[in-house]
Parts: structure tokens; C-alpha cells; sequence
């Protein structure tokens, strides 16, 4: 919402003369300030003109005028311009040369076109008084002689300020609800707007009227017959108008705007002899279309609210006009206009914008209410305007349908603003307050509190305490820390995910926060099978990159992204992790429940609330590349290999808890032989290892890239409280080497030797892995130290190899396995 | 046969203090010892011979002979000390290394500095009593916007940029909704912290990102006014930004709260001079809210507060442009270190 000082001055007795302090008042009492529109900066000769002659050049990319300009010179002035939308006759604001119009842009003679161009015709947006450059400002005529100063003659000594309104604050969309705002924060006079329109008895009707839906709460209509179809708006109006951000466009146009503005009412005005028969206000039936003012034509739904008349839709209510019933620009003559002004329920008015993406100035109203007793206020207003600058009489009859339900009272302890800030107002302030803000009070305590008609968000007690306490000022309020009760500290879960996240990053990795949407297409990058579950995802209907439409299950795709951008960006050793929530759907979703919200609901409501969402596991993903310790002046670097893969991913599992049990696996994207399962005692959680080539290939990835991904939330919390037993005994530690078929998993060896050795067994650890002409093709050599240990004794060399013996045992019988 | 005259041994044990002196290392040492200590040596001839004199004459040429011989002895001690000293303090300069060599074999982590701000957030107010809760990110719209007061058609639902997903998800545009989980699986009074990630339609630029993070306060308790609201910002904003720091409200619209205000902070490090930066939203938890959670609103009144951490850690530190947070750089990251 943008407005002049000047405008403010109307409704506010004392408006001070800095904007920027008038931007303070309204910040003060909440209404946001989005920017102070400074003064046009303008020096040197600007002047009115009266355009004499137009000259159409021809032979250019676009047409050019060369235009003969009174200025009230001996000669008249020669100027080239590119506007069309000006006639002979028409009084322009001429720039000399000499001038400087805002930005700073100096006006100089110049030749353009084959022509010496001597000084500019203005737009409004070149002359800083509004947003406006669809042509040059063509004043009214008779608004000045030619050659008169137009600096004194536009009024440009007025700043604009623009605030941003919240949406519960509907009244707030015209000047009159934000001029109340400013006196009620600077403790200054108010005089309503609305308040100075006589609207007087009426004989009959204006025009007939029918509401056959409860859509439309009231109507309006007055009509003026014999306005001057070419009456121009008076410039104070326009450029009022240019200074809010609206174009003038024609006088009944211009006044239904400005009511608008200065009242919130939206306006609509038709050509009377368009109108055929009566007016009915309902929704539209399904395939009914329509032509809007801006020439699109529109197929309705049947939940649209329309204005119809006995030629079918002429409206969208309170969206925007048809173009069928428009009060035509190139009218000639007289004109009489219909004015409607009517309440609509504001939700029908937001699913019609939304629906037919139509935010337009009235829509933007009425889905944020619109005073109901304004209609027959603004539309006396605009029928008072066109008489007084366009001629004509008001018609005696005035249609007023329907009313909208009064707001109800509410009931509000007297001291209810002093408990919620915490303090104690002045005795009265309570009362004044709200009386400020427009609001009926009764009774003493405690109070009845009846809304003005322009504030229906006022619909609860709390509402009532937030006037007193932004019109008290919030910097009235006490700063006191509240003593919240002993907490319970992070949880174990809450405490696992920080020391997993800090233990990744210790051992070298860099934490990122990619995004979680995804291609389609990455599924088949990373080689998933048709069928592989990953594929199953969810899709975000108004994604920001129609390409990555849906949500990750696995957190590879962003990380693997993440890699590529850094390995263009020239680091080839790379060690990247990210800690976040996965989306998994359910295979056959469940409905989302939609409880009422005037009660808790039901724990069977929460429940499937919380089944219809899908899973959303928290992983830890971490990818490789390069060296995975770098080259220096100590030698070669060591490559980032499946193995940092499965270790991180131990890692994860030794912090949260667990130690992971690896086996081997082929999933994609991983290398079919270089692929770990990691395991709670069966249950897989996760997987590590080197990628497949071809998804290297696919997604342009370093050679040889690694990757681990584990469900963090998978990983039992851990219960058990350990009581190791420290045995001061001297070890016997005991060699073996076996020699197994190359496919036996070391770690089932080393299981064999962990379950034959029994308890005398105290570690064992793999110290050498052959495979060569020694052992035979097909088999390796897996020697391992075990160490053993008695708990109540020195342990003998005899009882030490007894134990060797029978660990041997056991994994000569499950593998074959042969001492070398 | 070696003379027991005083004179000779004095001579042997001059001869030894003499090679024992010459001797340049322990090795040289080693050498001539024998000739002065061992069995051939003057005194010791000299001592095998005293069997051969009479008594008293025997005992006093004895102590001749000892004294000679432990001043030899006491002359190769104190040499070979000499020695080994030289010897260790050659050794350990011959090994002296360049200690300023490079030796970064261990790649250097990091976590993300968000990840960093959210933990000292909720470290913040653990340390006052608070707890840590977390939702979902895929959110049904009932969490998100209706128990928080967003009417179906309330234009306040268009305000924030929402991702719609299946009929009644959405991914969550704010961590609201982890306040109303809070009210609804907890025990009031309630008081906690929900650091989360957010989402909302915005085109990623130099201060917005269509993903980000949000910190969300929430206390419900008897008789919590909106003294207590300032009173924990203002906590909140002198554990961010040093003693100096507070906070002062404005008033603004949240369908959530009633009343409502945007919190700014006095940030006395901001770049360009002290001053206002704006922080967040805030107010009284709307009496709607309290009913959709089945909290009894005229029992229990409640405060709630937002921030972007995103936006926090922008102003705090000065960085000028988002998308180095999103993008991944490892030399973002790496910079603020683990």
C-alpha cells in the first residue's frame, strides 16, 4: 500500500513533514514499512506544454513522433518522442534542455532520428511520481498554460510512503484505515473518511438486484446517467492515483479507483445501456465462460461466485469485471454507469483469485474483508465524484440487498492486557485503547468489547490485548526470564547423532547440506533395478526445477552432486558426509486424516496422521574420492579405496553404539565385488563400498568414487552396561596362518577362530593376507596373531596351544581351512 | 717387574691421566684401558708383586699401589663421563629434523557451520532447563497450517511458499509444527527448542534459499506472559551476540500467535557499526493453537519464537551470499572447522 503524505493529511490532523518519522509512527503500531519513496530530485527548466503539431516519422524500427510544443516561448519547440498516447491539443510536461530528471538523467538538445531533439516529453515514471511509463503524462486540460512552471503544477513536493500489510488487516488497504493507524500512534486528531459521505434517503431502486447465493453478502448499486464520456480526471486525482502505483485511465475508471484506495471499497462501475435485465449474484454452472476485462476468456467453475445478468456472466465477483458490460474508453457523448458495491465473503473471493491466478486490487480486499458497511458510503462517493468532473445526475433510486452479520461482542477481563505483557497500564488505557481502534466498550469488568465493522479479526480476547499492547507500544513490556523446570538434557538419540556427526568429521570427512530433491532420471544413473525400492519416492507438485521433482530416499544423489561440483572446482581428494532425513513412501499410503481444530484430536487421528506421512529415517552418507591421504615430501598419496568406505561406516556404528557386522553384498550403485552389507547381528542398515563404473561414468564422477550410506535411526539405541574384567595375567599370543578358498570372507574366519577359541580367546588379529604360487591358484593365507589370556592365572604354553588347536578346528571344519 | 717406588707409580699414573685425556671418544677409551687398568697395567703388575715384601713394608707400598690404582680409575671414570655426554649430545643434534616440515596426512573434516549453530542454540537453552524436539520434514498440512490457526482459505497460507506434495503433506515451511507435536505428546508445562530443517518455494539468490533452517522456541506454562518472551530473547540474543546485545519487538501478524512481533536484535559487531538487524518473528501462542493441542487456554498460556539460522549466521559473521551455505564447497565448511 502506497500513499502520499498529502493524502494522510486528509484523515490525520497532524502529520509531520518527515517521512521517514511518519515510517517510525506506523512501524510503531505494526504495520510494516517496505520503503520511503523519496522526493523526485528534478532541477532546471520544466515546464507545461501544449503539443501544436505531430509529425509521424516513418522508416524507424518503431514509429516516432516529431512533435511542435507551445511552451510559451516565441517558437514553439521541437521535440522527437515515442509515445503515441497524445493528440494535438493535449497540454505535456516538458523537460528543456538544461533539466535533470530523476536517476540523475540530464536533458540535453540532441539529434535522434534526423531530427534535433529539444528537450523530452515526460512519463510519470521519468518524472518520479509513480511506477507509470505506458505513455507520457498527458495533463488534464486546463490544468495550466503552456510555459507555466510544472514542478508547482504536479505537486512533486510529496513524498510517498509504502507499507507492507499483513494479512489480518484488511482495513488497512485503504487510506483511511492506515490514517487511523498513524493518529493512534502519534496521539493526533482522526477524521473518518467514510464518515464525511452523506448518503442520503433514496427513492426506489438503481437497478434490480437479486443475491441467489449466500456468497454475496450485500449489494449496492446507484447510477448516474449523462456523465461526459471524455471528461478528464482532475490531476490531483491522478496523480494520486500514479503516487499509489495505478495508472489513470479514464474518469469513471480513475474515481472507482480512488474510492477504492481512500475508502478499501472496491468498485465496480457498468455501462447501464450494456445491462440486461436484473442483476443476480451466484455461482457459475459448469462450462459458463467468461471474457474479464483484460480479454482473457475464462471457463468457470462452479464453485466461482459471478455477477450475471439476463445475457448470462458479466462478472467474476469481486475478481474482476466482464469485458461484455465495460464502460468503453472511446465512448463519446454521455455515459451512465451502473456503481456496484457489494460484500463478499472473503473466502470465496481468495479460492476464485487463486483459482483463476487473479490477484487483482479487489480480490487482494475482499479475501482480507472489506468493511461491511461501506457499500452504500463508497458508492454515494463515486456517484458524488462523477457528477462534480464529469457532469450528469444521480438517479433517486439507490438497490441495497442483503446484510452482512454484525460482528459479535466479546467478553474480556480488565486486567487481561496486563496479564499478557507481564505489567500494569495506566487505570483507563484498557478502554481507550480499544474506543482508538474503533471498538464499542460496555460494562467495567469485565468489558464488552464489540468490533468495529472493519475489524472482524478482532474475534477473540487475545486479539483485543494485542491493540492495547501495540498502541501501549511493545517497548512498555519487561524483559523477565521465565524458570523453566530441570530439563532432561539432549536425548540418547539427540547426543548419538552429534557424536556421530563430530567422529565423521574428525576422521577427515566435510560436512554438507545438499538438497533434497532429486531427478528422476538419477535412478537410473546409480543402475537401480525397475523394481528397487529407492525408486519409490515422493513428488513435490510445484518443484522449483521441473527436472528434480522428487524427494531422495537415499542421500547419494545430493552427496555424489556435491562431489562433482567440488571436484570442478579442482579438489580431487575428497571426503564429503551429510547427516539427514531420507523420504520413504509407504507402499500403499494411507488417507490424511483432516481433524477439526477446535479440539485436541483423538489419539487415533494422531496416529494415522503420523501413518500417512511416510518414513523418514535420519541417514549418514559419506562419499570419497581421490586420496584419501595425500601425496606430500613423504611419498605417494593413499587412494581413497572400498575399504575407507566400510570403515567410516564402522565408525558410525562403534559411535551410535554397535559394532557393525560387515558382510559381503552386490546393491546398486556399488561395485558388485567391492559391496558391504553393514549389519546389527542380521539386520543390514546400511551399505559401503566402491561405486560401480558405470555409475562413475554415469554421473562423471573421479574414478573409483566410494560411497556409504547407513539408517542412523536403524542402529538400536544402545541399553547394556558393559562390566569388563581387566585379568592382570600375562598373555600368550600364538600365530596362525590358514589357508581357505579365496572366497571365504575373512571375517567368517575370523568368527571361526573368535567362537573355536573360547574364552581363553582374548583378541585375534589378521596381520597378513597372501595369495600366490605358495598356496596354490583358487586360495589365500590369512595369519593371524590371537592372544590369550586367563583371568585367575598365568597361563600355560600348553593350555595356549590346546586353545589355538581348537580354534583351528573349528575353522578347518566350516572352511577347509588348512595351517601352512 | 714393576717398581712398588712411589715415583714409578706416580709415573703410571700420570701415563694414564695422559691416555685416558688423549683418548677422543669412547672408542679411543675403550683402547688404551687395558693398558692402564687391565691386567698388564703398571699398577696391577705392581700390586701382584707385593706378595713378594716383607710385612710392614707390604702394607704400606699396598696402599701406595690402591691409591694409584683408584686414581686411575676415578681418571677413566670422569673421562668416560666426559665422553658419553659428548657422545649423546652429538647423537641427538645428528637427528635433529626440520620441524616445520608439513606432515598434514590426515585430511582435515569439518561440520557444516549450521549444523555448528544449531547445536549452540539448543546447547543454550538446555542450559536453561529447555529440551530439544524434532518432527518430520515431510509434514502433514493439518500440523503445518491448521492447528496452527491457518485457516483453509486464510491468505496467510499463501504467505509462506509452500512445496505441496500428496494430498495433505507438504514439506514443512516452518518448525511450527513440531510445537504443536510437543504440545500434543508432552506433559506441560513445556519448554523446548525445535532446530529443524524448512522448506519454502523461494529461488535460491544471495539471501534467499528455497531450503534452510529454522530455530523455533515454545513455552506453555501457568501464567507466562510476554515479559517472559522478552526476557528469553533477550537471553537468546546475549548468548548470540555477547552481553551488549537485546531485543526489541514490533508489532506484526502470525496466525500462531496473538499478539504478535517481529523480534530485532542489537548486534553490537554488526558489519558497517552497531545496530538493529531483523532476527525473527515471535508473540503469545494463539489461544487457537492451545485448543487444536488440547491445552486449556484459559488455564495455560504460552510464547513462541522463530529464526532462520541461515540468516542468523549470515549478519552474524558477515557472509555475503547464501548460496556458499548450500552449495557444498568444501572450503566453506572447513572454515569454520569441527
Amino acid at each position: 500500500m502506497r500513499v502520499p503524505l498529502s493524502w494522510l493529511r486528509d484523515h490525520v490532523a497532524e502529520v509531520p513533514s518527515d517521512a521517514a518519522v511518519v515510517g517510525e509512527a506506523f512501524v510503531r503500531v505494526g504495520l510494516e514499512l517496505e520503503e520511503i519513496h523519496p522526493l523526485p530530485e528534478i532541477a532546471g527548466p520544466l515546464v507545461v506544454g501544449r503539443v501544436r503539431e505531430i509529425e509521424e516519422l516513418t522508416g524507424f524500427k518503431k514509429p516516432i513522433r516529431y512533435c511542435r510544443v507551445d511552451v510559451g516561448a516565441a517558437e514553439p519547440q521541437g521535440i522527437v518522442c515515442g509515445a503515441r498516447n497524445f493528440a494535438v491539443g493535449d497540454l505535456v510536461v516538458v523537460a528543456l534542455p538544461g533539466a535533470v530528471l530523476p536517476g540523475p538523467f540530464p536533458i540535453a538538445a540532441r539529434e535522434t532520428y534526423g531530427r534535433i531533439s529539444d528537450g523530452m516529453i515526460c512519463s510519470a515514471r521519468e518524472l518520479g511520481l509513480g511506477a507509470d511509463h505506458s505513455g507520457i503524462l498527458v495533463l488534464p486540460p486546463g490544468t495550466a498554460e503552456p510555459g507555466a512552471d510544472a514542478l508547482a503544477v504536479l505537486g512533486v513536493d510529496d513524498p510517498v510512503v509504502e507499507l507492507a500489510i499483513t494479512p489480518d488487516r484488511g482495513y488497512c488497504f485503504a487510506v483511511r484505515g492506515i490514517a487511523r493507524e498513524l493518529a493512534a500512534s502519534l496521539g493526533t486528531g482522526y477524521t473518518d473518511p467514510a464518515a464525511q459521505v452523506a448518503v442520503p434517503a433514496a427513492k426506489g431502486e438503481a437497478h434490480p438486484v437479486r443475491l441467489a447465493d449466500s456468497g454475496c453478502a450485500r449489494f449496492v448499486a446507484r447510477t448516474v446517467v449523462g456523465v461526459d464520456a471524455s471528461a478528464p480526471t482532475p490531476w490531483w486525482m491522478q496523480r494520486r492515483l500514479l503516487a499509489a502505483g495505478m495508472r489513470p485511465i479514464s474518469l469513471t475508471v480513475d474515481v472507482t479507483n480512488f474510492v477504492m484506495l481512500d475508502l478499501g471499497q472496491p468498485i465496480h462501475a457498468y455501462d447501464a445501456s450494456a445491462l440486461q435485465g436484473e442483476i443476480v449474484v451466484r455461482r457459475a454452472v459448469a462450462g459458463e465462460t467468461l471474457r474479464t476485462l483484460d480479454g482473457v476468456e475464462r471457463t468457470l467453475d462452479p464453485d466461482d461466485l459471478l455477477i450475471t445478468d439476463d445475457s448470462g456472466p458479466i462478472g467474476l465477483a469481486g475478481v474482476m469485471g466482464g469485458a461484455s458490460t465495460e464502460i468503453p474508453l472511446d465512448a463519446a457523448g454521455t455515459i451512465d454507469v451502473v456503481i456496484e458495491a457489494a460484500h463478499f465473503v472473503p473466502t470465496v473471493i481468495a479460492r476464485a483469485a487463486r483459482r483463476h491466478k487473479l490477484p487483482s486490487e479487489a480480490s487482494k480486499r475482499f479475501e482480507r474483508s472489506v468493511d461491511p458497511e461501506l457499500p452504500p458510503i463508497a458508492a454515494e462517493l463515486v456517484a458524488n465524484l462523477l457528477v462534480e468532473h464529469g457532469g450528469g445526475r444521480i438517479e433517486p433510486g439507490r438497490t441495497d440487498v442483503g446484510a452482512a452479520p454484525a460482528l459479535p461482542s466479546i467478553t474480556m477481563a480488565l486486567d487481561l492486557p496486563d496479564r499478557y505483557a507481564g505489567t500494569t497500564y495506566p487505570p483507563g488505557a484498557t478502554v481507550a485503547r480499544l474506543e482508538e481502534v474503533g471498538c464499542t466498550v460496555t460494562g467495567t469488568d469485565p468489558l464488552t468489547v464489540t468490533p468495529p465493522s472493519w475489524r472482524p479479526d478482532l474475534d477473540l480476547p487475545a486479539a483485543l490485548v494485542e491493540e492495547v499492547l501495540r498502541l501501549e507500544g511493545y517497548d512498555t513490556i519487561p524483559s523477565v526470564l521465565p524458570a523453566a523446570p530441570a530439563g532432561r538434557g539432549l536425548t540418547p538419540a539427540q547426543q548419538r547423532r552429534r557424536a556421530v556427526s563430530r567422529a565423521v568429521a574428525e576422521a577427515g570427512f566435510v560436512e554438507v547440506e545438499p538438497f533434497p530433491f532429486v531427478s528422476d532420471a538419477v535412478w537410473d544413473d546409480l543402475g537401480l533395478a525397475p523394481d528397487d525400492i529407492r525408486r519409490t519416492t515422493v513428488t513435490v507438485a510445484n518443484p522449483l526445477d521441473a527436472e528434480r521433482n522428487r524427494l531422495a530416499t537415499t542421500l547419494l544423489p545430493g552427496l555424489l552432486d556435491t562431489l562433482v561440483r567440488n571436484a570442478a572446482r579442482g579438489f580431487d581428494d575428497l571426503a564429503l558426509y551429510t547427516v539427514g532425513q531420507v523420504v520413504l513412501p509407504h507402499r500403499n499410503p494411507v488417507p490424511m486424516p483432516d481433524p477439526a481444530v477446535d479440539r485436541r484430536p483423538t489419539d487415533a487421528e494422531i496416529a494415522m496422521i503420523d501413518a500417512a506421512l511416510p518414513a523418514q529415517p535420519v541417514h549418514v552418507g559419506a562419499v570419497l574420492a581421490g586420496n584419501r591421504e595425500p601425496a606430500g615430501h613423504w611419498g605417494r598419496g593413499r587412494p581413497a579405496s572400498w575399504a575407507d568406505a566400510v570403515e567410516v561406516g564402522r565408525l558410525v556404528g562403534r559411535v551410535a553404539g554397535v559394532e557393525l557386522r560387515v558382510t559381503r553384498a552386490e546393491l546398486a550403485p556399488w561395485h558388485p565385488g567391492r559391496c558391504a552389507a553393514l549389519r546389527v547381528g542380521e539386520w543390514v542398515v546400511g551399505h559401503a563400498g566402491e561405486l560401480h563404473p558405470k555409475v562413475v561414468e554415469a554421473l562423471g564422477l573421479p574414478p573409483r568414487t566410494c560411497a556409504m550410506e547407513i539408517d542412523l535411526d536403524a542402529i538400536p539405541l544402545r541399553e547394556d552396561r558393559p562390566v569388563p574384567r581387566v585379568s592382570p595375567y600375562p598373555p600368550v599370543s600364538v600365530d596362525v596362518a590358514l589357508v581357505t578358498a579365496l572366497d571365504v570372507p575373512a571375517a567368517s574366519v575370523e568368527q571361526a577362530l573368535v567362537e573355536g577359541g573360547g574364552e581363553l580367546l582374548e583378541a585375534v588379529r589378521l596381520f597378513d593376507v597372501y595369495a600366490g604360487d605358495q598356496v596354490g591358484e583358487g586360495r589365500r593365507s590369512l595369519a593371524y596373531s590371537l592372544r590369550f589370556r586367563a583371568p585367575d592365572r598365568t597361563l600355560t604354553s600348553e593350555e595356549a596351544n590346546a586353545a589355538r588347536d581348537a580354534a583351528i578346528a573349528v575353522a578347518a571344519e566350516r572352511f577347509e581351512a588348512v595351517q601352512r | 717387574m714393576t717398581s712398588l717406588e712411589s715415583t714409578d707409580l706416580d709415573a703410571a699414573v700420570k701415563a694414564a691421566h695422559e691416555a685416558f685425556e688423549a683418548a677422543g671418544d669412547l672408542d679411543a677409551l675403550a683402547a688404551v684401558k687395558p693398558a692402564h687398568l687391565g691386567d698388564k697395567a703398571p699398577v696391577l703388575l705392581a700390586r701382584r708383586s707385593l706378595g713378594s715384601l716383607p710385612g710392614k713394608e707390604r702394607a704400606e707400598a699396598g696402599k701406595r699401589v690402591n691409591a694409584a690404582r683408584v686414581e686411575i680409575q676415578a681418571a677413566f671414570d670422569a673421562r668416560r663421563a666426559v665422553l658419553v655426554a659428548e657422545r649423546d649430545a652429538r647423537v641427538l643434534r645428528e637427528e635433529t629434523v626440520d620441524v616445520t616440515l608439513p606432515w598434514d596426512r590426515r585430511p582435515r573434516g569439518a561440520r557444516h557451520p549450521i549444523t555448528q549453530i544449531a547445536e549452540t542454540i539448543a546447547d543454550v537453552f538446555v542450559g536453561m532447563g529447555w529440551e530439544v524436539a524434532e518432527g518430520p520434514e515431510v509434514e502433514s498440512a493439518w500440523l503445518n497450517f491448521d492447528a496452527l490457526n491457518f485457516g483453509k482459505d486464510h491468505p496467510a497460507r499463501t504467505m509462506q511458499d509452500t512445496f505441496y506434495l500428496n494430498d495433505g503433506t507438504v514439506l514443512r515451511t516452518h518448525t511450527s509444527p513440531v510445537q504443536v507435536r510437543a504440545l500434543l505428546n508432552r506433559e506441560l508445562p513445556v519448554y523446548v527448542v525445535c532446530p529443524g530443517r524448512t522448506f519454502r518455494t523461494d529461488e535460491l539468490d544471495a539471501t534467499h534459499t528455497p531450503v534452510f533452517h529454522q530455530v523455533e522456541g515454545l513455552a506453555v506454562d501457568e501464567g507466562i506472559t510476554m515479559a517472559h518472551l522478552k526476557g528469553t530473547l533477550d537471553a537468546f540474543a546475549r548468548a548470540m551476540f555477547g552481553q551488549e546485545s537485546t531485543t526489541r519487538l514490533r508489532p506484526s501478524f502470525f496466525p500462531f500467535t496473538e499478539p504478535s512481533a517481529e523480534v530485532d536484535v542489537w548486534f553490537p559487531e554488526k558489519k558497517g557499526g552497531a545496530g538493529w538487524v531483523e532476527w525473527g518473528g515471535c508473540g503469545m501462542v494463539n489461544p487457537n493453537v492451545l485448543r487444536a493441542c488440547g491445552v486449556d487456554p484459559e488455564v495455560y498460556s504460552g510464547f513462541a519464537f522463530g529464526m532462520g539460522l541461515e540468516r542468523t549466521l549470515q549478519f552474524r559473521n558477515g557472509l555475503p551470499d547464501m548460496r556458499d551455505m548450500v552449495e557444498g564447497d568444501v572450503r566453506f565448511s572447513r572454515a569454520f572447522g569441527i
